[in-house]
């Protein structure tokens, strides 16, 4: 099992969503963070102040998957989330010792995308 | 020496113009509270421009335009940039000249900001500038005209008491024919856009509301028996047109949504608009109950189509002003200030209104096609597909509606520094 962890635009949610989404990868978690990848400074003004935005909204996804489903969901978070400009964001691989589904206390291989197969 | 005005009167106008100036800061709420959050700041900024594109233009050549002598179809240029407007009692009125046009002028910067709710998250900003300036003395002007500057359909006899017409019906048609030149959202139908404050909406529903007091009252331009006539049919309306509305939410779905209540409210305005000081109080709850239900539909109807009218401004002021505009002639009683309609015995008046209608939709449509198109053969009517995802504010504007500033970083310019570069803009 691995655990997807991907910084993208928040622009290419909605995009990676579908893409995941056809690439049959189910359950996942999305939350807003900022950060800063060294792309070009978005520069606001607020009553003759200006500032730098320095740090960008991001969006984070988490998604476990079993070994047989780590490339498509990566290929499907790059496809979708790529616009070729500093900032696209980054995908991070990690190996996960343990996982449980609460409900049915099923873990492991059982636990994460895809569900089990059927026996 | 003509008579002086009338304090009483221009106290009533002047506290009307106030009312009906704050009704356009009301629906930048309005619109602002449907859309969404990275775009909050460009919706309500196209209905505060209006202030400064319409408003002006008018002063400077619209308002002679609609209220100057001229032909059946233009005024003439006599009181174009404010000449010839001043303190004396405006022909027909009792109260001053300038307050009339003061009063007049609100009315034309509201009309402009109505359209902007049917091109909201994707049309450029100068764009709209352009458009809602040269949209005000092309079609505004001219209806104003036709109806209450001395044009033909006055003379022909079609009511419109506040603006069904002259407002609704003309911000309603341009806003079909603008959706459709600009064309829908990137993601339009593909993702739902849900409102992002909806009690933001609701504050700019109330405020239409309490705005509106002034723009159909007011439009008696006399403290008399019309004006409170006028006032409690525009109370009485948006009431009845709650009910209904409530009424098929509660029937289709079982629950009443609070968006459904703040746009019922403002359908049940619209269409009292043209009526308020025609009808009886009892026939402006029937016009508030009856417009609420096309409304409703059409409203419904369109969030199936390609046709990104993306607040429904079609909906709830075309077809408002529309039906209300229809109703008028149904219902106007001689007794109650217009002329007897159809419920009186005089099926001619709802052919008029129906004339009416007909002349202004075509007229409005064909003129805002020729508006944009122009527009468009000169400058793109959209931002890019980048600019568009990431949200007007920050790209048109250089601003986010809601930011806790973290990451932000001061920039200390010196005194001959040249001015930041502007986020990069994508092609």
């Amino acid at each position: 099992m691995k655990l997807v962890v991907a910084i993208i635009r928040p622009e290419r949610l909605n995009a990676v969503l579908e893409s995941l989404y056809r690439a049959e990868v189910r359950g996942l978690t999305v939350s807003k963070v900022q950060g800063h990848g060294g792309e070009v400074e978005q520069v606001e003004n607020y009553r003759g102040t200006t500032v730098k935005m320095d740090l960008q909204a991001k969006v984070r996804l988490e998604i476990g998957v079993s070994e047989s489903f780590v490339t498509p969901t990566v290929n499907a978070i790059v496809d979708a989330a790529r616009t070729g400009d500093v900032g696209d964001g980054k995908i991070f691989v990690l190996p996960v010792e343990r996982v449980v589904r609460i409900r049915t206390g099923e873990e492991d291989q059982l636990a994460v995308t895809p569900e089990a197969p059927a026996p | 020496m003509p008579t002086p005005p009338n304090p009483v009167d221009t106290l009533f106008v002047l506290v009307s113009t106030a009312l009906v100036l704050l009704m356009t800061p009301a629906l930048a709420l309005f619109y602002g509270g449907l859309a969404r959050a990275k775009n909050i700041l460009n919706t309500a900024m196209m209905s505060l421009a209006a202030f400064a594109v319409v408003g002006i233009l008018w002063a400077v050549l619209g308002y002679s335009i609609a209220f100057a002598p001229g032909t059946a179809l233009v005024g003439g240029f006599s009181l174009a940039a404010l000449r010839n407007i001043g303190l004396e009692t405006r022909d027909g009125t009792t109260i001053p000249h300038l307050l009339y046009f003061a009063y007049q002028g609100t009315f034309a910067v509201i009309t402009a900001a109505l359209i902007s709710g049917a091109i909201v998250e994707r049309m450029r900003f100068r764009a709209y500038l352009l458009f809602i300036g040269l949209w005000s003395l092309i079609v505004y002007a001219p209806v104003a005209h036709w109806v209450w500057g001395g044009g033909w359909l006055g003379r022909l006899g079609v009511l419109d008491f506040a603006g069904g017409t002259v407002v609704h019906i003309t911000a309603g048609t341009a806003a079909l024919v603008a959706a459709s030149m600009v064309g829908p959202r990137r993601d339009y139908g593909r993702q739902a856009f849900l409102p992002h404050n909806v009690p933001m909406m609701l504050t700019g529903a109330a405020l239409l509301w309490f705005g509106w007091v002034g723009f159909n009252g007011g439009s008696a331009l006399a403290v008399n028996g019309v004006a409170v006539q006028a006032t409690v049919n525009t109370i009485l309306a948006p009431m009845a047109a709650l009910a209904t509305w409530l009424t098929i939410d509660l029937a289709r779905s079982g629950r009443a949504t609070a968006v459904g209540a703040g746009t019922a409210i403002v359908v049940g305005l619209v269409a009292i608009t043209p009526a308020c000081g025609f009808v009886s109080p009892r026939a402006a709850l029937a016009i508030g109950a009856i417009a609420a239900i096309p409304c409703y539909f059409a409203i419904l109807k369109r969030a199936s189509t390609r046709l990104d009218d993306s607040l429904d401004v079609l909906g709830a002021h075309g077809t408002g002003g529309i039906t209300g505009a229809l109703l008028t002639g149904v219902f106007a009683s001689a007794a109650w200030g217009g002329t007897d309609g159809l419920m009186h015995g005089n099926a001619a008046l709802v052919g008029k209104q129906l004339l009416g209608v007909v002349a202004t939709v075509a007229w409005t449509g064909l003129a805002t096609w020729g508006i944009l198109a122009a527009i468009r053969a000169v400058m793109p009517l959209r931002v890019g597909a980048r600019d568009e995802a990431l949200g007007l504010d920050v790209c048109e504007h250089g601003e986010e509606g809601y930011t806790d500033g973290e990451g932000a970083i001061l920039v200390l310019q010196s005194a001959d520094a040249t001015p930041t570069a502007p986020l990069r803009r994508s092609a």
